[in-house]
Formats: structure tokens, C-alpha cells, sequence
């Protein structure tokens, strides 16, 4: 009996002296990404980022004289493994908060986790049922798909066009982008004269293009991730459509422009302006950040892509939020990031508020077309 | 004394929790290796007692969380009652498949089994309206035991354990029963158990729908528990996964399946740290395990543990 009271006395005593000595741990980023699989493109310059940065900022002092420690699982794409990598991060691991999930399909299977184990989370997928209904503990930095559409719905409406054919794939991202492009058509005087739908892993859709040729659609919108919108686009050349194509922010990578070759001239999406950033105006207060961004990327990995400035965004977002709250308690960095007001980053300005956990508008957005196999802001 | 191997393992299961209540690998992987138990003693029953292959045991695992998931989550049923309708429906499945399919042997049984796991699998992607479509279901409500909602990680450990150890002892009294004994029959020579008066088709039949209802029980629990569902936890890898578990641990011994299972789950586990090698280290691992102790973990290190107590001197 007296074993088991010293043993229980020595068992407190080492657990606050762990409490106590919290103060010099470092703090634990978890991240849950997509690094191998179909979605790779995403999670790949994603990772590069946050460790990136993460050295960097270890290198600079870390945050409040605390260093960094970035804790990461690769999910493969695997919605049912992104559950049990949270589980760990949150458990086993112990993290602060968690900067991941990639992918929509991702994401929404671990916030039941999140929002029950209560721990700051910031997305970086795209749809924009991940912020809407408001989720206590959910956030995310990139634009939604309902801003994309709402960008593209907008450029159609200044060269004048109504009649428009829709055709998207099978995944999260390409389903929310659709109801999306259903939804907002009302509004911006947009009639759906066809929609058409692929597998993401098709490998040819002239089928759903020939449908759509012989519709009366004077533009065609297709909203997809990975290389299905470029077998679109490269269809839609091959089949001597000439009608204008918008393409959504999924694409905003130069692997899009290397797969569609030819066939991308003049496919207009929108973009966030980090793909452009060498032609904004010098006045934009974006445009240090995103060159700062670009160039120390580039230096290290080749060619940037947005879906690494989302990383960028949700990490500086996160240590901003840590500094503020002036440590790791998580319902006072929750609070912080929710108060974040006009962060730059790459995706745009960050403007958080208790209805809104993305915080960007659709200005954010840049309408860019591909030309020469580069981008060019259209005017 | 025929239990106390059944004893042993109940007190361990039961001591765990007490002595590590807050640690990960035994609140949360230690859930997940009860449930692979379920499932990997399940599949034993049919592969290691009777000597039938399956390849599509996921299949079973994957309509049993989704009849659970969509019952509860669309329908708002009472959670029990859709455990037990997914029980009756893929019990009838099972039945209505045991008698043609286990008509076939070896390869070609494989190949029945692994194409019914793969139509269930395409229905799952498929009937997006139901089933959510390659993303899944999320939201499923919590288990509600007649009144309390099983939530956290100790009580799901509870109720989890609660029915591994139903299971491991349904399946330790079946393999001592009559049937148990035909099956063994049926595995040693199909004729040589016709001979002795056996209905065959009927012992099979009887191990499959068995084998099969463990597998929709451990689904049920799976979807609650994880609150989610989606096609990838019920996918060819996952049928060939349990297969593994089976033969790991040691086929026709219901520990051995239960030791498959808890290894290949702390496996995965430990191995993820080692990020791109996981799956080197992995395959390698099974290849050491296969060659060194081809009867499997348990009954190769049980066999092992006897010949060393034997060499021990004893006193005249």
C-alpha cells in the first residue's frame, strides 16, 4: 500500500513538472496532406511549404521563444486514413493545432473529429461547405468554389454571354463546384443549356463534348481538379469547338498548362494572383508577399503553384493567431485566428470574422487567361 | 479449464484501459485492433476451420457500417435497429450466395468471393444518392445502447472489447461444438465428411452466413465509432488485409486470428513514422514472419514457448 502512494506521489509530481516545463516546448504543428496519390499535385508544393517555413522560422528564433515542430501524415488521398492521422495528431501526438487536409473529401471527414476534440483547424481545400455552415474550430484559406464561379459567372456577364454549358467530374471538389455553378446561375442571368459529367478518372470525354456541341451554348465551363480538365481541353481542340472555355482555380498550375499543350490558349479560370504576380501594379500591397513567396519557393523546388501559398497563408495565419494569443491555449488561438484582419498573404487579404472563417472576397480572385503558355490578367 | 486461455485474455483486455486509460495505442488503435479481431476471427471460422478462401470479406464489413450509417444518418432509425436490420440483409446475402459460390474450390472460390467484393465495392462509389459517392458519409450519430450514446474513446474501447470478447468466445464454443467438428471434416477431405454422413453444403453454407454476420456486427460498430464511412475502409486491400490477419496469426486457432489482427493493426500503427519505407518494412516484415513461422504468429510462437518448457530440467 505504501508503494502505491509513492508511486501515485511520484506520478503527480513528474506530471506538473511536465505542466511547468511546457513553457520551452516547442510548439507542435500537426498536418494532415496529400502528398502521394492522384491529388499529389496539391500536397505536394503544400509540404514543401510548411517546411519550408517552418525551418525558416526556426532559424529566425520560432514563435515566442518557442520553437516550431511540424508533425505530418500523408493520407494518400484516403479520406478514411485522414480520420485516423487526425485521431493520432490529436491524440498520441499531442499537436496544437493542425494546418491540412488537402482535399474537400479530406477535410470533411475529420471535422466531426475536430469539432469534438475542440483544437484549432485550418483547412486547406476548397470547398466552401467546409466553412459554411460556421464550424467553432474549422477554418481554411483558400478561395471557395463559390467565388470561382461567381468570378467566372461575372466575366461572362461583361462579354455578354448567357447561354453556357457545364460539365464536371465525379469528386468533392468537381460536385460542390457544380451545385455552385447551379446555384449562382439565377443571379447573374446564366441559363444551364447543358451539364454534362465525367469520371475523374476518364481518360476521354468527347462523348459529353460532342452532346454539348450540339446545344446551343455560346461558352463552356468546366470544373475539375488533376488531369481530367485537361483531357477536356485538349477534347474540346480535337473536336473543333471554338466556343470560349473557363476552366476553375483547380487548374492554376503549370502542370495544367504541360498536360493541355495547344489546346490551353486562351482558356480563361480564376486565379489567385500569386501565378501573376510579376504583372500587378506595383502599388498592390500583395505583390512584396507574393514575390517574397514565389522566389523563395522557386529557389528551392521549381516552379510555384497556388496550392502551396495556401499552405503559406494557413501556417502564417496560425503563428500570427499563437503570437497574439501569447501561447498555445487552444480556445485563445481559436479566438485569434478568428480576429485575423487584414493578413496579406498569397491568396489575398485575410479579413476573419465569427460568420466568415476564410476572410478573403471575391477580389481575391484575378481572371486570368493562358497565352503564350503562361498567364496574363485580363483586363 | 477449456476457457482459460478465453480468461486470460478477458483480463488482460479488461486490465488495460485501468493501467494506461490515457494512452493512444490503447484507447484508440487498441479499438480498432477489437474490431480487426471481430472480423479476423470471423474470417478463421471460414478459412481456418472449413478451408474456404474468401477475398471479398470487406465487402460484409463495408454493408454492415453502411446500412448502420444510412439507416441512422438519412432515416434518423434507432441505432440498434439498424444494426440489426444490416445483420438480416447481409445475412441473407450471405445465404443467398453461400450455396453456389462454395460449390467452387480453391482459385475459383477466390475469384467469386474477391468479384462479390468488388460489385459491392462499385455499388458503394456508385449509388452516390445513398451511399455518398467515393467521398462517404459523414455525421453518423453515435451508438445509442438503449438510451446512452456510446461517445469517447474509453467507452468505446468498452463497448467494443465487449463484443470481441462475445465473439472470441462464440467462436471457441462453435469450433468445440458438432459443428465445429464437421467443418474440421469438411477442411480435411470434402468425400471422406460426405462419407461419415455430413451435409456439406449445408455445414458451409452455415460457416459462411456466421462468418459473415461477425463481419456486418464489426461494421456497425465501425461506422459509429468512426463517425464516418466511405468506400475506401471496405476496398479490395481492406478483404485482403483480413486474409492476412488470418494467416499471420495462425489459421484454425481462434487466438491466432485474434493475434493476427492485433499485430497487423499495431504494425500499421508503429510503422508510420517511417513514412515512405512503411510499406518496405512492412511486406518485409511478413515475409520474415512467413518463412520463419509458416503456421502463423501465435501458433508458431505458442509451439515454440512448449518445446522450450519441455527442455527445461525438471527435478526427478
Amino acid at each position: 500500500m505504501k508503494n502505491l502512494w509513492q508511486t501515485t506521489l511520484a506520478a503527480v509530481l513528474l506530471c506538473a513538472s511536465v505542466s511547468w516545463a511546457s513553457a520551452a516546448e516547442p510548439i507542435k504543428i500537426g498536418s494532415v496532406l496529400t502528398v502521394t496519390g492522384p491529388a499529389s499535385f496539391l500536397g505536394d508544393p503544400e509540404l514543401k511549404t510548411l517546411q519550408m517555413y517552418v525551418e525558416d522560422l526556426n532559424a529566425k528564433g520560432g514563435v515566442k521563444g518557442r520553437k516550431l515542430e511540424l508533425i505530418h501524415y500523408d493520407t494518400g488521398g484516403n479520406a478514411k486514413d485522414a480520420v485516423n492521422f487526425v485521431k493520432r495528431l490529436i491524440k498520441n501526438d499531442n499537436v496544437d493545432l493542425i494546418v491540412g487536409g488537402t482535399t474537400t473529401g479530406d477535410t470533411l471527414a475529420v471535422i466531426p473529429d475536430v469539432e469534438k476534440e475542440g483544437i484549432p483547424f485550418i483547412s486547406l481545400a476548397g470547398a466552401v461547405e467546409i466553412i459554411e455552415p460556421v464550424k467553432k474550430w474549422v477554418f481554411k484559406t483558400p478561395h471557395t468554389d463559390r467565388m470561382a464561379v461567381a468570378k467566372i459567372y461575372e466575366d461572362l456577364r461583361k462579354r455578354g454571354l448567357t447561354k453556357v454549358a457545364i460539365i464536371t467530374g465525379d469528386g468533392g471538389f468537381d460536385k460542390s463546384g457544380r451545385e455552385q455553378l447551379l446555384k449562382l446561375a439565377p443571379q447573374y442571368g446564366v441559363t444551364l443549356v447543358a451539364d454534362e459529367s465525367y469520371g475523374n478518372k476518364d481518360t476521354d470525354m468527347t462523348a459529353q463534348l460532342t452532346k454539348i456541341r450540339s446545344s446551343d451554348a455560346q461558352a463552356i465551363i468546366n470544373f475539375g481538379l488533376g488531369q481530367a480538365p485537361a483531357i477536356v481541353t485538349k477534347n474540346i481542340k480535337q473536336l473543333g469547338i471554338t466556343l470560349p472555355l473557363y476552366q476553375s482555380h483547380g487548374v492554376a498550375s503549370k502542370t495544367f498548362i504541360d498536360l493541355a499543350g495547344d489546346a490551353a490558349e486562351g482558356v480563361r479560370l480564376p486565379a489567385a494572383a500569386l501565378v501573376v504576380a510579376e504583372q500587378l501594379p506595383d502599388a498592390d500591397p500583395q505583390k512584396p508577399v507574393l514575390l517574397a513567396y514565389k522566389n523563395k519557393y522557386e529557389a528551392k523546388h521549381g516552379p510555384v503553384s497556388t496550392f502551396g501559398g495556401h499552405a503559406y497563408d494557413g501556417l502564417m495565419i496560425a503563428v500570427a493567431a499563437i503570437q497574439r494569443a501569447g501561447g498555445t491555449d487552444k480556445a485563445k488561438v481559436r479566438d485569434e485566428i478568428e480576429k485575423t484582419q487584414g493578413f496579406i498573404g498569397t491568396g489575398g487579404v485575410f479579413n476573419m470574422t465569427p460568420q466568415d472563417h476564410m476572410g478573403l472576397t471575391v477580389d481575391a480572385f484575378k481572371l486570368v487567361e493562358i497565352r503564350n503558355g503562361s498567364w496574363k490578367i485580363v483586363q | 479449464m477449456r476457457l482459460a486461455g478465453f480468461y486470460v485474455f478477458a483480463a488482460v483486455v479488461a486490465l488495460l484501459p485501468v493501467l494506461f486509460p490515457t494512452n493512444y495505442f490503447v484507447t484508440v488503435v487498441g479499438a480498432s485492433a477489437g474490431l480487426h479481431v471481430i472480423l479476423a476471427v470471423g474470417l478463421n471460422l471460414l478459412m481456418g476451420y472449413a478451408g474456404q478462401i474468401s477475398l471479398g470479406h470487406a465487402a460484409f464489413f463495408g454493408m454492415g457500417a453502411y446500412a448502420s450509417a444510412i439507416l441512422t444518418t438519412r432515416f434518423g432509425w434507432y441505432s440498434l435497429l439498424a444494426l440489426a436490420t444490416g445483420l438480416l440483409v447481409a445475412g441473407t446475402v450471405a445465404w443467398l450466395l453461400a450455396r453456389p459460390i462454395l460449390r467452387l474450390r480453391g482459385h475459383y472460390l477466390a475469384m467469386a468471393t474477391l468479384g462479390f467484393g468488388i460489385i459491392v465495392h462499385v455499388v458503394m462509389v456508385q449509388a452516390t444518392r445513398w451511399t455518398g459517392g467515393p467521398d462517404g458519409l459523414a455525421g453518423v450519430p453515435p451508438l445509442n445502447l438503449l438510451g446512452w450514446a456510446v461517445e469517447g474513446d474509453l467507452p468505446w474501447y468498452g463497448v467494443i472489447m465487449a463484443a470481441m470478447l462475445l465473439t472470441v468466445w462464440l467462436s471457441l464454443n462453435l469450433v468445440d461444438s458438432q459443428v465445429g467438428r464437421a467443418l474440421r471434416a469438411v477442411h480435411g477431405s470434402e468425400f471422406a465428411a460426405q462419407m461419415m454422413g455430413i451435409d456439406i453444403g449445408r455445414a458451409k453454407t452455415q460457416v459462411f452466413v456466421v462468418s459473415a454476420l461477425f463481419a456486418t456486427f464489426a461494421g456497425s460498430l465501425f461506422a459509429h465509432q468512426q463517425a464516418f464511412v466511405s468506400p475506401d475502409s471496405f476496398n479490395l486491400i481492406v478483404s485482403v488485409e483480413l486474409v492476412t490477419m488470418v494467416v499471420l496469426g495462425g489459421m484454425a486457432s481462434t487466438f491466432g486470428a485474434a493475434c493476427g489482427a492485433i499485430a497487423l493493426t499495431l504494425l500499421n500503427e508503429w510503422l508510420v513514422v517511417f513514412e515512405d519505407y512503411e510499406m518496405l518494412i512492412h511486406g518485409a516484415l511478413l515475409m520474415v514472419v512467413m518463412i520463419f513461422l509458416p503456421q502463423g504468429l501465435f501458433v508458431g510462437l505458442s509451439q515454440g514457448a512448449r518445446r522450450l518448457w519441455a527442455m527445461v530440467p525438471r527435478k526427478p
